[in-house]
């Protein structure tokens, strides 16, 4: 079976090194690459030239939906729908409907905030092109990872392999995959250090 | 440069100042060291002394939940509430265990919105307690309102009697702020955990575990991209869990506030419910991890530093408890209300004295023990004093309750309340529960947050240019404490 290159995968150990790889990718013009890390790594995503996300607009709006939504079940149910005489007490008042508003502009900004994160990073997902590698494996362990995809405009095997190798990565390797993509995934090790 | 190194340096600064921080990870572990640490934990045979604790407090709870049943089925009336007191243990329990819930969400919201790093190897098992302590607490309101198979009255929906819920009551505040509660603590929680569950599912060896941290951890990469978003989710999430802890107990003390009742009617309730709900909150912690460290060999994780950090929390928040107990006494008398006054002379000298006293004695004395450093750090000290604080919060909410409804205005409706046999059995049953689902806890999820843990390691962080060299990574990374 025919095998596709998926991308360049390189190893990293030192967080420095993998911060000045990933500036030196990004800064080389590529944008289909990728850092894969334990744990956030600080700087990291400017050194790659990731934008801001975007997740505090979808947040505030979860949070202006949240309270308008309490706002108007209150008004609507106990000031217009029943209009309820309990104690004399006005039928809607802002003061005592504080407290369901707060709470309902912390729901729904959490919600929000949840999917909207899902949405970004469009997650859940069952499948990863780089799932079958090694290197990938334990970048959820110990180890950081930088991947170039094959689908990016600059990527040639020889010169992004070299790239990575020139910025300290080890075991630098073309990950690749069936060409008929209903085949199991498998990871090639071209060369290795 | 590699972890260990950084680690070697770490407490020798050129300056020469010998000014050391105690280190938050103990015994200079590599990355890989924590995630085979935890895994570990996941992937071993449970022990028989786990088997053992687990099927003992599992019987706890069956036993609870058949009293749950036996009072569903036969109605309140198997309780000892009476006239005047119809509150009595269901809403103490509530109160109780909402109020412990509290710590978990200071630790993992609050603390991390201060950069407190010491949270990190305690949020995990500190927001469990949260959800399974709210879980407990939201059992009582619904059994409390008799006809359990009407509990979703509470909730305002299109309904054949055309009725809406009361918004104007704070009992329905609390269902929507206990419901928020658990749902964002939730939330919080899974988000936090989503990244170890990732790394679990890359190493565990058991098929079957791989397949459900895969479901689990929703596809996790660890991608930058990724991460990049994360982090933000992670800062929204504690910006709004800030004020929402603040506000729970809060609300759950408008439940009295709001009546007319002397004992209740106090505009100090709500900063004090609080504080009482971190200080029990932090008691519960303390409690569950000075046996969590130790059963599962965990002490360079969980270090003394970080009980030592709790205590002073501990302290801080029983000084608090222990001005509002003396504030309201004194706000009582100097209010010149005559039923105001009584109200809080009872409580000290009246039929539920024995109760008072030991709130004080175990919120406010037990505490001072830990104004001497030395106290502060004997892990026997501390489970002693945390078993008694909770107690002692438990008796404020006993206190608070059963003292202001057991002498009413009419010295004929005056009464004093016991509970029977099932009240106590559920709330057994409670403890029972919240135990079992920590244990199940803490033997199938990553009890520390294993990605919050590798980021604070020495060395883990990038060193910044723009810093210059004065300030190397690990120092930066270590520079955080109370």
């Amino acid at each position: 079976m025919e095998q596709r290159p998926v991308a360049t995968v390189a190893e990293f150990r030192d967080v420095n090194a993998l911060v000045a790889a990933a500036r030196a990718v990004y800064e080389r013009g590529y944008t289909r690459f990728d850092c894969y890390t334990p744990y956030p790594v600080h700087g990291l995503d400017r050194a790659m030239g990731v934008r801001r996300t975007i997740l505090p607009y979808i947040s505030f709006l979860g949070g202006v939906t949240g309270l308008a939504s309490a706002l108007l079940l209150q008004w609507w149910t106990g000031g217009y729908d029943y209009r309820l005489n309990i104690g004399g007490k006005p039928f809607f008042a802002i003061q005592f409907s504080v407290p369901i508003d707060f709470e309902l502009t912390v729901l729904l900004c959490a919600f929000f905030t949840l999917f909207g994160l899902l949405g970004l990073c469009k997650l859940p997902t069952w499948w990863h092109p780089l799932q079958g590698d090694a290197s990938f494996r334990r970048a959820t362990d110990d180890t950081f990872v930088v991947a170039i995809f094959s689908d990016d405009p600059r990527y040639t095997i020889k010169d992004t392999e070299e790239l990575l190798r020139s910025m300290g990565g080890t075991n630098v390797h073309v990950h690749t995959a069936s060409a008929d993509p209903s085949t199991t995934l498998q990871s090639v090790t071209t060369q290795s250090d | 440069m590699s972890t260990t190194t950084a680690v070697q340096t770490a407490h020798h600064r050129s300056d020469g100042v010998h000014f050391e921080r105690e280190p938050l990870v103990l015994g200079n572990p590599t990355f890989h060291d924590i995630t085979a640490k935890i895994a570990s934990i996941a992937e071993d045979k449970p022990t028989p002394k786990y088997l053992l604790a687990l099927s003992f407090t599992a019987a706890i709870a069956a036993w609870g939940v058949g009293c749950i049943l036996y009072t569903i089925l036969t109605g309140i009336g198997v309780w000892g509430l009476n006239n005047p007191i119809g509150w009595g243990w269901d809403i103490t329990n509530f109160v109780f265990w909402i109020g412990i819930g509290h710590a978990g969400t200071l630790i993992s919201a609050i603390l991390f919105l201060f950069r407190q790093k010491w949270r990190t190897a305690i949020n995990r098992s500190a927001e469990a307690m949260t959800i399974f302590a709210v879980i407990c607490a939201g059992l009582f309101p619904l059994i409390h309102v008799g006809r359990i198979w009407f509990a979703y009255w509470l909730i305002p929906y299109p309904n054949q009697m055309q009725m809406w819920t009361n918004f104007r009551s704070p009992l329905e505040w609390d269902v929507f702020a206990v419901s928020t509660y658990l749902t964002v603590s939730l939330i919080f929680w899974f988000l936090g955990m989503v990244p170890d569950l990732a790394t679990l599912r890359d190493v565990v060896k058991n098929k079957v575990a791989k397949r459900l941290y895969g479901f689990f951890s929703l596809g996790w990469s660890g991608s930058m991209r990724h991460w990049h978003h994360y982090e933000m989710a992670y800062l929204i999430l504690a910006g709004i869990s800030t004020p929402l802890v603040l506000s729970v107990h809060s609300v759950v003390s408008l439940d009295f506030t709001a009546g007319i009742l002397p004992g209740w009617h106090t505009t100090i309730f709500p900063p004090y419910f609080v504080a009482g709900a971190i200080f029990s909150g932090f008691a519960m912690v303390m409690t569950l991890l000075v046996i969590t460290r130790e059963v599962l060999d965990l002490k360079e994780l969980i270090t003394m530093k970080h009980l030592e950090n709790m205590n002073k929390i501990i302290l801080a928040t029983g000084m608090m408890v222990g001005y509002a107990y003396a504030m309201e006494f004194f706000i009582a008398q100097y209010s010149g209300n005559p039923y105001e006054a009584f109200v809080f002379i009872n409580r000290a000298t009246g039929d539920y004295a024995w109760a008072y006293w030991t709130m004080v004695l175990c919120n406010v004395v037990s505490p001072q023990v830990f104004w001497s450093r030395r106290l502060r750090r004997s892990i026997p000290v501390m489970f002693i004093v945390s078993i008694l604080v909770n107690i002692g919060m438990w008796f404020e909410r006993f206190t608070i309750i059963a003292t202001s409804l057991h002498h009413d205005f009419l010295p004929a409706s005056w009464g004093y309340y016991t509970p029977t046999w099932v009240e106590v059995s559920i709330f057994a049953g409670t403890i029972g529960i919240f135990l079992t689902l920590f244990l199940l806890f803490a033997k199938y999820i990553p009890v520390i947050a294993i990605a919050e843990v590798k980021a604070i390691l020495p060395g883990a962080q990038p060193q910044h240019s723009h810093h210059g060299a004065e300030a190397p990574p690990h120092q930066v990374e270590q520079s955080t404490s109370v």
